[in-house]
């Protein structure tokens, strides 16, 4: 009896969770791509992460803060995994404002790895204000903060065209087949060999989006590779530890004239 | 309470227990005479003290890297998610907890209507119960607000106006509770304390909770009073505990593969955007758990109309015992109130469902259907299913329709079966 009634409630939740495509016809949903940091023991591909990270440094960087990220993140386990000159050498290029100096004046000294990321500009207005009213998103946690993470930030970057007759846009406003509303106003900045890479990778733009929306991913959740590890562990723990108990259980319900 | 009086073994022990009885105390709970046929639907109540417990830990770490400040309270969070040792563990752990504590305690309180625990002689335990679930939810509202992101902020927002429908002073009290003339700052730091203090009166009520329990006893799936002690029963300890933490652990498998594996699934991408008074986002919604009571909230045309409907949904179950007629408490000698039982639970996850879809076109008129149904369900169909319904023979005690199947087989096989 309470068998068959559980049947019947899946089957009339899958009913009304069926009834959502006819809701949302208008979005397009973003391109599904096979990144190697999905699934239960996902890792980042290191050589796309720096990659990525140098297409975030000399393209995204000019508009786009990443404020919660510091340079010696560069060098740790899980993520780009620069060496430590490495690290040293990118934080040094960068001019970084400090102070106040016991004369009271602020000072700019070369950056070191305990340095957050240097934002492109003093703050939000200004931001704002430079790119025609629209703020650069922080990006520290982009890819957790829209729906469809990672696959929506790499569609939204391989997905400029030119806008369907009868679509008129302003003046630096372009149309996006991903972008929810289908306007935005980040013009499309990748085009095939942009940057050069370090390690000889032909720079495409689809190879520029996937590369610096890895890197995108490693910053909103550096903590990834760990939390992937530690959770197998922890999981295969508890599944040992719950065999045992049930043996324990099945032995002491033993004792008794009832089904535990 | 127990029929033989306790008596501690050592001299030191028995001074110590003649002042404080905590060692009569910890027989009692040991001895505890449990049904012997409590099935896995029974073991929610460990479970959810576990979540307590975890909530509280976690929350006091978390509430010493923490900063409620408006400017800074996005920024403090990432700093425990980047920088504290196992920040993101123990944030996780905690956020995905809030909702595996609802989990859990939406099975209990449906495992309590389905075998009528709520009843004669039960009312205060579910009563305490209903207290606990309330500030369970309002200190889940607040501490979804602390991280001070864009749900944070509009959810809120959103809450916190529902006071603004009270005729005449609805504006002054709306005004009184943010500290402010719209959700700021000091919103969030009265948020902050509230979020610290409710789960220490949580833990206060599931004292009482426990100790209302532990005067009846426990209810049970054939739902017939039963002797303490009896062969029916068996002592909480060792036999009760190692359930209980069987079952827990099968439920920490589960807890553990949303941290890990999925620890942002359950909450909105929106809240990792910083909080923007100016940019409202497309689509508000709360937190699952509270989506069908949402969904009851936007199913009225009128702001009132709607606030005191979803206060009513939930203000119903604390008369629930005196509006179920029935002098049978377990569902499974119950044919009819059973079928009405799981159309409740439909009608509320559909509630849920169409809590988090836009409110209009068919999913309004689901979310109506649904809110009339919900209120049918307690004012009508429990009164009346239980004064006209023909119920099942009902066993003498829990051995019986194992141990006489000799002479009753049919019966002793079909409550075999069911329970």
């Amino acid at each position: 009896m309470i068998k068959s009634n559980i049947k019947l409630l899946v089957l009339s939740f899958l009913l009304l969770i069926s009834l959502r495509p006819l809701q949302s016809a208008e979005m397009v949903d973003p391109i599904k791509v096979d990144w190697s940091f999905k699934g239960l023991t996902g890792t980042f591909d290191r050589a796309s992460l720096q990659r990525g990270f140098q297409v975030y440094k000399e393209v995204c960087a000019s508009c786009h803060s990443m404020q919660y990220l510091s340079y010696r993140n560069l060098g740790e386990p899980g993520g780009p995994e620069f060496s430590e000159q490495e690290v040293k050498a990118i934080a040094a290029s960068f001019e970084i404002e400090d102070g106040p100096d016991s004369q009271g004046e602020m000072f700019t000294r070369p950056g070191k790895p305990s340095d957050k990321f240097k934002s492109p500009y003093p703050n939000v207005q200004a931001a704002t204000a430079a790119n025609g009213g629209a703020y650069p998103p922080d990006m520290s946690v982009l890819v957790k903060a829209r729906k469809g993470g990672a696959n929506y930030i790499y569609s939204v970057l391989v997905g400029y065209e030119d806008p369907p007759p009868g679509v008129t846009l302003d003046d630096g406003v372009y149309y996006n087949k991903y972008m929810v509303g289908n306007k935005i106003k980040m013009p499309n900045n990748l085009m095939d060999g942009l940057v050069e890479y370090a390690d000889g990778t032909e720079s495409t733009v689809d190879q520029m989006a996937k590369d610096v929306t890895t890197f995108l991913a490693w910053a909103a959740e550096p903590e990834l590779e760990e939390r992937h590890k530690t959770g197998v562990k922890v999981i295969i723990y508890l599944v040992l530890l719950t065999i045992l108990v049930y043996l324990s259980m099945k032995k002491i319900w033993s004792r008794i004239d009832s089904e535990v | 309470m127990s029929e033989h009086e306790y008596v501690p073994k050592s001299k030191a022990a028995k001074w110590f227990n003649d002042r404080l009885p905590l060692l009569t105390l910890g027989a009692h709970l040991t001895d505890y005479p449990t049904p012997k046929n409590l099935n896995y639907w029974w073991t929610f109540g460990g479970i959810l003290t576990f979540c307590l417990i975890t909530q509280i830990v976690t929350g006091i770490v978390l509430a010493m890297h923490y900063v409620a400040h408006a400017d800074l309270a996005f920024a403090s969070v990432e700093h425990i998610m980047r920088d504290v040792n196992y920040g993101w563990l123990i944030r996780y752990i905690h956020s995905n907890g809030a909702s595996m504590f609802f989990l859990a305690v939406y099975i209990h309180i449906f495992r309590s209507l389905f075998y009528g625990s709520y009843k004669s002689p039960r009312e205060v335990i579910w009563i305490i119960g209903l207290m606990i679930y309330l500030l369970m939810m309002a200190a889940a509202f607040m501490g979804y607000v602390l991280p001070w992101g864009q749900m944070s902020f509009w959810g809120a927002t959103v809450i916190t106006n529902l006071f603004s429908a009270i005729p005449l002073v609805g504006d002054s009290i709306t005004t009184w509770l943010w500290g402010a003339y719209s959700v700021d700052n000091p919103t969030l730091n009265r948020f902050f304390s509230l979020h610290y203090l409710i789960p220490f009166l949580i833990l206060g009520l599931v004292v009482l909770h426990i100790w209302a329990l532990h005067v009846p006893g426990n209810n049970n799936p054939v739902g017939i009073d039963i002797k303490k002690p009896s062969k029916d029963t068996v002592p909480f300890h060792p036999y009760i505990t190692i359930k209980d933490a069987f079952a827990l652990l099968v439920f920490m498998i589960i807890f553990a593969g949303f941290v890990f594996f999925t620890p942002n699934v359950l909450g909105h991408s929106d809240n990792y955007i910083p909080a923007n008074p100016l940019v409202t986002p497309a689509h508000i919604v709360p937190e699952w758990y509270l989506l069908p009571f949402y969904a009851i909230l936007r199913s009225v045309p009128d702001k009132l109309g709607g606030v005191i409907l979803m206060f009513s949904a939930i203000f119903i179950l604390f008369v629930l015992p005196w509006l179920d007629t029935s002098k049978v408490r377990s569902a499974v000698f119950r044919p009819i109130y059973r079928q009405f039982f799981w159309i409740l639970v439909i009608d509320v996850l559909m509630l849920g469902y169409v809590g988090a879809m836009p409110a209009e076109g068919v999913y309004l008129v689901l979310a109506r259907v649904g809110t009339i149904y919900y209120f049918l369900h307690f004012i009508v169909v429990m009164p009346v299913v239980g004064y006209l319904e023909k119920t099942d023979p009902i066993p003498m005690s829990i051995s019986e329709p194992v141990l006489t199947g000799g002479a009753e087989p049919s019966l002793a096989r079909k409550v075999n079966d069911k329970v």
